[in-house]
């Protein structure tokens, strides 16, 4: 928690770390009045999927999806079982927000968690949460057995005859069990490998039930549009683009961390609230959305606002809302490496283009970056990439695309001056001048 | 229906099709690896991708739907670069050394490498090397080669039952794997080498033997079980080099059991007898055909004029073809009255003269999968019948419920409704049981032999599944027909058929066990009978009792005390007890009919030529028949044979020579047993002279050394529970053999294979046995 009181903050409002994620504190918060509210008034599912369409309450996930739409695709009349699954799997590099909703507001996505098994017609819901930091979990599992003693999970929530558990389940660690269908063989106890779609988890998901899969901080967004309606919820954001959005910031800022910031908010003042550029240096780029998305030059990202529309017309992405900024003293060609390294690590291995080709991709940019790079590398490695975008079983494959593509085309002078003379374009020595963290500003 | 077109031509495919389908249906190839029609759809090797109008990237055809009015293009620009791009990428990491690969010249990435790759590679990295596995005797592991497209993962979790393959670790790093330390064993191994598009897993026995553009292949039909698989033999140099299936959807769909497949090592094998032989004053010596012929046919003339053709008998295999059992036959008949039989394990007759027709599945091989429920009586469904237990699974998968009454616990690897394991004297008491409780359902009276049963819940299920609607059947496996009561459980299983409606069915011994019975080769004395009474001269037609009869002890001292033994089989055995070995054709060196269980009649021809001095055993049979100046050997051809036997039936017998239905025959009573019943099963590579002789089978597990297996709690109350090594005596005789602690034998049993050397001295199949520890 780096902002200590954000006015503007809906989902990380009055919370004090550590001590306030238990329920009495939550529920002082106004918590579970959402809950409250539906049962007691009668809300009906259709009333509810309205609502969250008029929010433009998008998928907080990676893909922006709007999930009053997604949420309308499950067959909720039909009486078979079917599932809510919650992922907090949050794998992708520079993505840190989801662990501290869980951290410090677990019970803002229970509830969210019970409004859509209420809406959806789902007696059962999962949260899978990655096993990187295992007290997340073990947390989890206590605000659970909180809400369950209170009542607002289990059988016949609040006297309403409204049934609905929920489930804590871990990961070990795989990046790949972040997309929803291999987080779905990851729970059903099967190794975690992406279903091909169709079917879609809507009509073929766990267990081979209906199952709707959101993000953690998607859920969390529900009580608030419940409480203040959903033109509320846009309002805050702009069209299309409802809400507060959590952006994770890392890189060569003063107070990198987390921020919920309204959507549509200039990225500049994002950066300003970040306490600007470490050491007062030149941004050189950025990339806006977890790092599957395109990178942008600082400057065209200067004139953006951070919303899934305005970063898509740049030609990126918002994703998960991972923003790494990077300064001058980056070299892009290592960057570049260490994400290729990432996504050639994480595939999941079962589809030929990104088992194949993020190797390859990885391979090509090691070689570059240390001195042997050929001339013709560049072209081959974007081919590849064009070779593994799109054709894939997944997402995966297009996020270890999009980074070798966007970097060449927005950097690619810094690759042929690699080629040519073996050697990095920013000098090693500013290279680990801009490393260095600086102590004064870690303090605040 | 949906209409699609595909590159400009239009068609209707059912609902659910995918495009993959539909191309199939045009005739049109669209690339493809981990696509198989029998394999559940996994769409990562991305080889089928094609343009689909409006999708803004290429699909995979395999896994797409087709929609109403899509329109898709596999050969587009988009298209094909695409299909070029995955092919470069399988390629990469792939060692181009085709030359030195088992696969060449039937590999399909090097066929579509052709069409789809490019002519050098832009990958200068170094190349992926993945470690070799040891998968067991039967599979050869290339594993570099490896395209990861899961189809033998899929083969062994969806066709054989069981996970013995997976992709363990992750991205580059996946590899195709056993768990740790073990092999694969199941009985339908073989067919992932089919599988395998490259060149990871090929056959051990065939590795590095020879290429197959040098192999010819040849049609024929597997004598190893009743089925009547469909093989393709390859050949060079009139060696049988290799055995793959030839698609049947009807019989073996595209699948053969291991056994089919590498039995024909024992063709090559140094067992072979290629020459005539003769016992002269206790030496054998080696003849030409002439010699032996007028031997034989001589000891014959001799014995039937000095004893009568009454102590004259002749013993077939159940896998012997139509025409040697017909001159088989013949030459018995002609000899004024002698015995001929194929039913070596049984030893109940009871049903002799008693049946509507000849035994058999009750049922066409493909109506199984049809089947709303079954029940399996008496059956090692898996190892007895590898291909038919494969249709039963998938027929299970879509929810057949099968059930099984039998005297061996053992997986079978599919779902089944109940299951009742007991020992083989309970079989008529959980019989009667069925029929109770099929009697009650049905609101009628139980016949006098099943009034007094009681009726578990199982047999209560059971007979429910067999009562409700849709096609249903029950089945009598091995275990029924060699069992001392076989007539007695017949004649319960045909009222619980008649009381639930369900269809009666054998399972069937051998290849042409129901062609033998049709022939007539069921004749005369049956083998009890030859072996209990004085048997003067007996010509053994592939057959070796020693391992084979019912009772094999009783079987050897009878063909010892014989005044002369001619057999008549492609390998060197009986040397104990013949006096004449004729080397006859195995079923690759003839021409020959087998009959199938169903009815199918099926003819092959010859694919290699006799090895050595080896002749086809219905001529060796015919210059007998004519040396004995016997009438009715006058052939020029095994078809001439096959269309007098048949009575000029072709593809299917006529209907009225089957029938499973016994008038006459009293149910069964249960045998109050005392003691430690033997159980006795044919292990799956002990069941026939080939693949007795195979050594690459005799290297698997189903191969191990037969021990005596108990039960942990009828071991602890016969305090063996912690005996290593045990005595077995039987009333006949003795052998020592390790113990081993199985829970899936019934309890009061001690299961001890037939069709060893080891446990033939105990002498009958069932009884009981004497256990102690050493
Ligand atoms: C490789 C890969 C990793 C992913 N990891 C995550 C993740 O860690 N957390 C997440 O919420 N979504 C992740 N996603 C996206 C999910 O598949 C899914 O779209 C999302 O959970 C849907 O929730 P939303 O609609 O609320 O955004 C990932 C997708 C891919 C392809
Ligand atoms: S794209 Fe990569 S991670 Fe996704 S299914 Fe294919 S191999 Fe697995
Ligand atoms: S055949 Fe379609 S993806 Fe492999």
């Amino acid at each position: 928690m780096n902002a200590p009181e954000n006015p503007q903050a809906i989902l990380l409002a009055g919370l004090d770390g550590d001590n306030t994620w238990g329920i009495e504190h939550y529920i002082k918060r106004g918590g579970y009045s959402a809950l409250r509210k539906i049962l007691e008034s009668g809300m009906t599912p259709e009333q509810i999927i309205a609502e969250v369409k008029k929010s433009d309450l998008r998928g907080r996930g990676g893909a922006g999806f709007p999930t009053g739409l997604k949420w309308s695709f499950m067959p909720r009349q039909f009486p078979m079982d079917k599932y809510v699954v919650c992922n907090s799997d949050e794998g992708e590099p520079g993505t840190f927000k989801d662990r501290d909703l869980l951290r410090y507001n677990p019970h803002l996505v229970i509830e969210g968690m019970a409004i859509a098994g209420y809406v959806m017609g789902c007696t059962r819901g999962y949260n899978y949460i990655h096993g990187e930091i295992f007290s997340l979990y073990q947390r989890f599992e206590e605000a659970l057995a909180e809400a369950r003693a209170a009542g607002f999970i289990g059988k016949n929530i609040l006297g309403k005859g409204f049934d609905f558990d929920l489930f804590a389940h871990h990961g070990w660690g795989a990046y790949i069990c972040g997309e929803e269908t291999a987080l779905l063989e990851s729970i059903e106890g099967k190794k975690g490998q992406p279903r091909f779609k169709p079917p879609f988890p809507a009509s073929h998901g766990l267990y081979g039930k209906p199952t709707t899969i959101n993000n953690t901080e998607t859920f969390a967004a529900i009580p608030w549009i419940i409480n203040n309606g959903g033109e509320a919820f846009q309002a805050l954001g702009k069209p299309n683009n409802g809400g507060t959005k959590i952006f994770s910031v890392s890189g060569h800022v003063n107070r990198p961390g987390v921020y919920e910031i309204p959507l549509g908010t200039p990225f500049s003042t994002l950066l300003e609230m970040c306490g600007g550029m470490r050491g007062g240096r030149k941004l050189k780029a950025v990339i806006p959305g977890g790092s599957s998305a395109p990178v942008l030059p600082g400057d065209i990202m200067m004139d953006c606002t951070m919303d899934y529309d305005s970063i898509s017309k740049a030609g990126s992405m918002l994703g998960s809302g991972a923003v790494i900024v990077m300064d001058e003293t980056t070299c892009m060609v290592k960057s570049l490496e260490r994400l290729s390294y990432f996504y050639h690590e994480e595939s999941c291995g079962q589809c030929t283009p990104c088992r194949e080709g993020t190797g390859w991709l990885y391979r090509m940019v090691h070689r570059i970056e240390h001195g042997q790079g050929r001339p013709d590398d560049l072209d081959t490695l974007d081919n590849v990439a064009s070779n593994i975008a799109g054709r894939t079983i997944c997402a995966l494959g297009d996020a270890a695309a999009f980074p070798v593509k966007s970097f060449i085309k927005h950097f690619r002078s810094e690759f042929e001056y690699h080629v040519e003379h073996k050697h990095c374009l920013v000098p090693v020595d500013v290279q680990r001048e801009g490393s260095r963290i600086y102590v004064e500003h870690a303090a605040c | 229906m949906l209409e699609i077109e595909i590159d400009g031509q239009k068609l209707e495919v059912p609902d659910g099709s995918t495009v993959m389908d539909a191309a199939n249906r045009l005739g049109l190839h669209i690339p493809h690896f981990c696509y198989h029609k029998k394999l559940s759809i996994a769409a990562n090797c991305r080889m089928c991708l094609v343009q689909v109008e409006r999708a803004p990237k290429p699909l995979p055809a395999c896994a797409t739907p087709v929609t109403n009015g899509m329109k898709v293009q596999t050969h587009s620009e988009q298209a094909v670069t695409a299909q070029k791009g995955v092919m470069e990428f399988l390629l990469i990491n792939h060692p181009l050394d085709c030359p030195i690969c088992d696969q060449g010249g039937e590999c399909q990435l090097q066929d579509l490498a052709v069409g789809y790759g490019a002519s050098s590679s832009r990958y200068q990295e170094e190349k992926r090397v993945v470690m070799n596995k040891n998968l067991g005797p039967l599979i050869s592991t290339d594993m570099t080669r490896c395209i990861h497209c899961t189809r033998c993962v899929r083969f062994g979790q969806e066709i054989a039952g069981v996970m013995e393959l997976g992709m363990a670790n992750r991205g580059e790093h996946s590899e195709i794997m056993t768990f740790v330390g073990h092999t694969v064993d199941s009985e339908l191994s073989g067919n992932m080498i089919d599988l395998c598009p490259v060149g990871a897993l090929t056959s051990k026995p065939f590795r590095y033997s020879a290429r197959t553009w040098e192999l010819s292949r040849r049609k024929t039909v597997s004598p190893h079980d009743s089925l009547g698989s469909n093989l393709i033999v390859q050949v060079k140099h009139d060696e049988v080099k290799r055995v793959l299936p030839l698609e049947n959807e009807d019989v073996n769909e595209c699948w053969i059991s291991d056994r089919d497949r590498f039995s024909y090592e024992a063709l090559n094998g140094e067992e072979r007898l290629t020459k005539p032989m003769i016992k002269q004053n206790g030496q054998w010596l080696e003849v030409d055909w002439q010699t032996a012929l007028e031997y034989a046919a001589s000891s014959l003339r001799r014995v039937t004029d000095e004893h009568g053709a009454g102590k004259v008998g002749m013993l077939a295999a159940p896998y012997a073809t139509v025409e040697e059992l017909y001159l088989g036959a013949q030459l018995m008949r002609g000899l004024g009255g002698g015995s001929i039989d194929t039913r070596l394990r049984q030893s109940d007759f009871g049903l002799d003269g008693k049946l509507s027709g000849t035994p058999w599945l009750g049922m066409k091989i493909a109506d199984v999968s049809k089947l709303n429920a079954a029940l399996v009586v008496g059956s090692f469904l898996r190892k007895d019948h590898p291909l038919l237990a494969q249709r039963l699974r998938q027929a299970a998968r879509r929810g057949t419920r099968v059930s099984a009454l039998g005297v061996s616990g053992e997986d079978w690897l599919m779902t089944t409704h109940a299951r009742v394991t007991v020992a083989p004297s309970q079989l008529a008491a959980e019989l009667a049981g069925l029929v109770k409780a099929a009697a009650d359902i049905r609101g009628v009276a139980a016949p006098a032999a099943a009034a007094s049963a009681s009726v578990s819940d199982a047999a209560r299920r059971i007979a429910q599944s067999l009562i409700d609607d849709g096609a249903r059947a029950i089945f009598l496996g091995a275990v029924v027909q060699q069992h001392a009561q076989a007539a007695g459980l017949h004649a319960l299983a045909q009222e619980l058929a008649r009381l639930t409606g369900a269809t009666l069915g054998y399972l069937g011994e051998g290849a042409n066990s129901v062609g033998a019975a049709v022939v007539g080769a069921q004749t005369g004395l049956n083998p009890q009978q030859m072996f209990a009474g004085d048997l003067r001269a007996c010509v053994l037609l592939h057959a070796e009792p020693e391992l084979d009869a019912a009772n094999p002890a009783a079987a050897v001292e009878a063909l010892k005390r014989a005044d002369t033994v001619i057999v008549m089989s492609p390998f060197k055995t009986g040397l104990d007890y013949a006096d004449c070995l004729l080397p006859v054709s195995p079923f690759t060196e003839t021409s020959g009919t087998f009959v199938s269980i169903e009815g199918r009649i099926q003819s092959f021809h010859a694919v290699v030529r006799p090895k050595g001095e080896t002749r086809p055993a219905w001529k060796v049979l015919r210059v007998l028949g004519s040396m004995l100046e016997l009438g009715g050997f006058r052939f020029d051809s095994s078809e001439q044979v096959r269309d007098e036997a048949l009575s000029g039936a072709t593809g299917w017998l006529p209907e009225y020579k089957l029938g499973n239905t016994a008038s006459d025959v009293a149910c069964a009573t249960p045998a109050a047993v005392e003691g430690l019943q033997r159980v006795a099963d044919f292990p799956i590579y002990r069941n026939d002279a080939l693949a007795r002789r195979a050594p690459a089978l005799a290297a698997t597990r189903d191969s191990a050394v037969p021990s005596a297996r108990i039960s942990t709690g009828t071991a602890q109350a016969a305090g063996l529970a912690t005996a290593k090594r045990v005595r077995v005596r039987s009333a006949a005789g003795a052998c020592e053999l390790d113990l081993t602690l199985d829970d899936t034998v019934p309890a009061s049993c001690v299961r001890v294979s037939a069709g060893w050397p080891q446990t033939a001295p105990l002498g009958a199949l069932s009884g009981t046995l004497n256990v102690e520890a050493v």
